[in-house]
């Protein structure tokens, strides 16, 4: 085999092993997919009648359900990145990386077995939102020409957040640490237009969820599922997603190969 | 990989490390030539670890260089990898994983392809003795069965050079007899092993040549026999019912040690039968009762001390291994 051929069977085997993990630790994979299933009827049933009154008149809680799935697809994100940040984090607290170290296989084998693995239960997970969505009587204006479209947008952001929860993961000093970490991104994602049009937040607060990645990504993809306008969203949402993957990529890169290169024993 | 080298199986010259200012390898050379077992010997953080990680392409060293059956671990790491397997201090194990499925992930990352891999995990899993509990989840093995899976992982691409990091701390007797004869067994194969211990028995049953590492540096190198002689022996240690009883013992025998506060009297012997038959009837002769004895063979203080000619330091040591290993994720890094 090829030097080539053997980095994609290292990855594919760190794949299969990310793939393995989930299936044995379905607590956490059943709370990270199920949590955003327990929000949206949350968003819907509770405060989905109200807010749906301040989309327009003769709007509600039907047309907020429309409005929000977008919102609820990023929190899959957000709250599968955690897990991610938490396995990578178990990897680098226990004894299985220095093994992979001293053997001849691609380096980054390990975290590309993370982020593949991450990336399909993140799919799954907002596969499983839509449907559930659908069920509630979720409407989509959507030929399948969008829908490819949202989706890409999506496992795009996805792929960026979740290099960063990578990223975090390497930088954490213990699993305790790091299952807190990614509550920032989920206070930026109610920051966002994710839940609210951020027209009715007031001045500051609403200069920053308009210039923050959640938003352009939620009105994106909201845009292309339901027929609302776009405009230069999708133009913005692209271009966090490729500045995050880039910087989070590296920054995880240079952690895992600095890591552990000085500390004593 | 089973293509022979005439070079030496693990060589380190003048190999150097800190860690800030802590100089922890002063200067350290070792040799172990193809097939030998090569013990290094030293209490905790002597620098044992540190050799270890530095040899297996893990941490880099300041100075010094180093080969691998060849291959030069600072040039050609991955080449170096290729040939070594590793069994560190602390589990590594996957334990969301079965037994089977760690090994066959050692197998399809060493890229043995599906048959051979297969064929070398059902092997493994036998020699080990690990076929009954192979599809079951590591969360249920004992610490011996964990170990043993440790090693057996570090086999499945057949290394040439192997490195044991104290392989049996935290094993009970029994699992620690099982692991020296696969240790034995794997140098009768031909394998370079560098093992590391704070046990001078263990470096006394397995080694062909003992190094002595006091922090940082060798400080004793041969084979068990030629540090052994360097060991002025073992003692018997008397142990008294009142202070008196130990006074008069101690004026009887000028040349041992008397510990007031144990009531205990050290005594240098040889450990025959003869001088400690000789030893209780000039105690019985005199009169003094003697509560217990204990008799203390060699061990890694003793080595110290004739090598040093100070005790061991800092941490406690004992003829046992310390605590557990510990439990995956505790490991402080």
């Amino acid at each position: 085999m090829t030097t080539l051929a053997y980095r994609l069977s290292d990855s594919r085997v760190m794949l299969r092993r990310n793939l393995k993990h989930q299936l044995r630790y379905p607590s956490m994979t059943l709370m990270l997919v199920g949590m955003p299933i327990v929000l949206l009827l949350l968003f819907v049933y509770v405060f989905g009648g109200q807010l749906g009154a301040g989309l327009g008149a003769h709007e509600g809680r039907s047309a907020y359900l429309d409005y929000v799935v977008p919102g609820l697809l990023l929190i899959t994100v957000a709250s599968a990145v955690q897990g991610t940040s938490i396995m990578v984090a178990m990897d680098m607290t226990g004894g299985i990386i220095d093994r992979f170290r001293t053997m001849a296989i691609a380096r980054a084998s390990v975290l590309t077995g993370h982020v593949l693995g991450s990336l399909i239960q993140t799919l799954a997970g907002m596969a499983i939102l839509i449907g559930v969505a659908f069920g509630l009587g979720f409407h989509s204006t959507a030929g399948p020409l969008h829908w490819l479209a949202a989706i890409g947008v999506l496992a795009l952001f996805a792929f960026a957040l979740i290099w960063l929860a990578v990223a975090l993961g390497l930088a954490a000093k213990s699993v305790e640490t790091v299952s807190n970490t990614p509550m920032i991104l989920f206070l930026l994602l109610f920051l966002s237009s994710g839940f609210v049009q951020t027209q009715t937040m007031p001045g500051g607060l609403r200069q920053f969820a308009e210039y923050q990645p959640f938003t352009p990504v939620a009105d994106t993809v909201r845009g292309l599922l339901t027929g609302a306008a776009i405009g230069d969203h999708a133009i913005a949402a692209i271009a966090w997603s490729m500045g995050i993957s880039v910087v989070a990529y590296l920054w995880a890169i240079r952690l895992y190969n600095r890591r552990r290169a000085a500390e004593p024993k | 990989m089973t293509g022979r080298t005439s070079a030496p199986g693990i060589v380190a010259r003048d190999v150097c490390k800190s860690f800030g200012s802590h100089l922890v390898l002063d200067k350290v050379n070792l040799t172990a030539e193809e097939g030998t077992i090569l013990a290094l010997l030293g209490p905790n953080g002597a620098g044992k670890t540190t050799i270890v990680r530095i040899l297996s392409t893990l941490i880099p060293a300041d100075s010094g260089s180093m080969r691998i059956a060849g291959h030069d671990v600072t040039s050609d790491a991955d080449g170096v990898r290729a040939l070594i397997g590793v069994t560190g201090q602390f589990s590594a194990v996957d334990n969301l994983l079965t037994g089977a499925e760690n090994l066959r992930l050692m197998a399809d990352l060493r890229h043995l392809g599906r048959d051979t891999g297969q064929r070398r995990v059902t092997e493994l899993l036998e020699q080990f003795e690990l076929t009954d509990a192979a599809d079951k989840l590591l969360s249920t093995y004992s610490g011996g069965m964990r170990r043993r899976l440790d090693l057996a992982m570090t086999l499945v691409g057949e290394p040439r050079v192997i490195f044991l990091d104290e392989p049996t701390t935290g094993l009970d007797p029994r699992s620690r007899l099982t692991m020296w004869q696969i240790i034995r067994d794997l140098a009768a194969a031909g394998v370079t092993i560098l093992l590391t211990t704070q046990n001078l028995d263990e470096a006394d049953q397995l080694a062909d040549r003992i190094a002595v590492l006091d922090q940082g540096r060798i400080v004793a190198e041969g084979t068990p026999a030629e540090l052994k002689n360097r060991i002025s022996g073992g003692h018997v240690r008397l142990h008294f019912a009142d202070p008196h009883l130990l006074r008069s013992a101690s004026e009887l025998l000028p040349a041992a040690a008397p510990n007031q506060d144990q009531l205990v009297l050290q005594v240098p012997a040889d450990g025959t039968v003869d001088s400690l038959r000789g030893l209780l009837d000039e105690l019985h002769e005199a009169r003094i009762s003697v509560e217990r004895v204990t008799i203390h063979t060699p061990d890694l203080d003793d080595v110290f001390f004739a090598v040093t000619g100070s005790h061991v330091t800092g941490s406690h040591v004992t003829d046992q291994p310390d605590e557990d290993p510990a439990p995956q994720g505790a490991a402080q890094r």
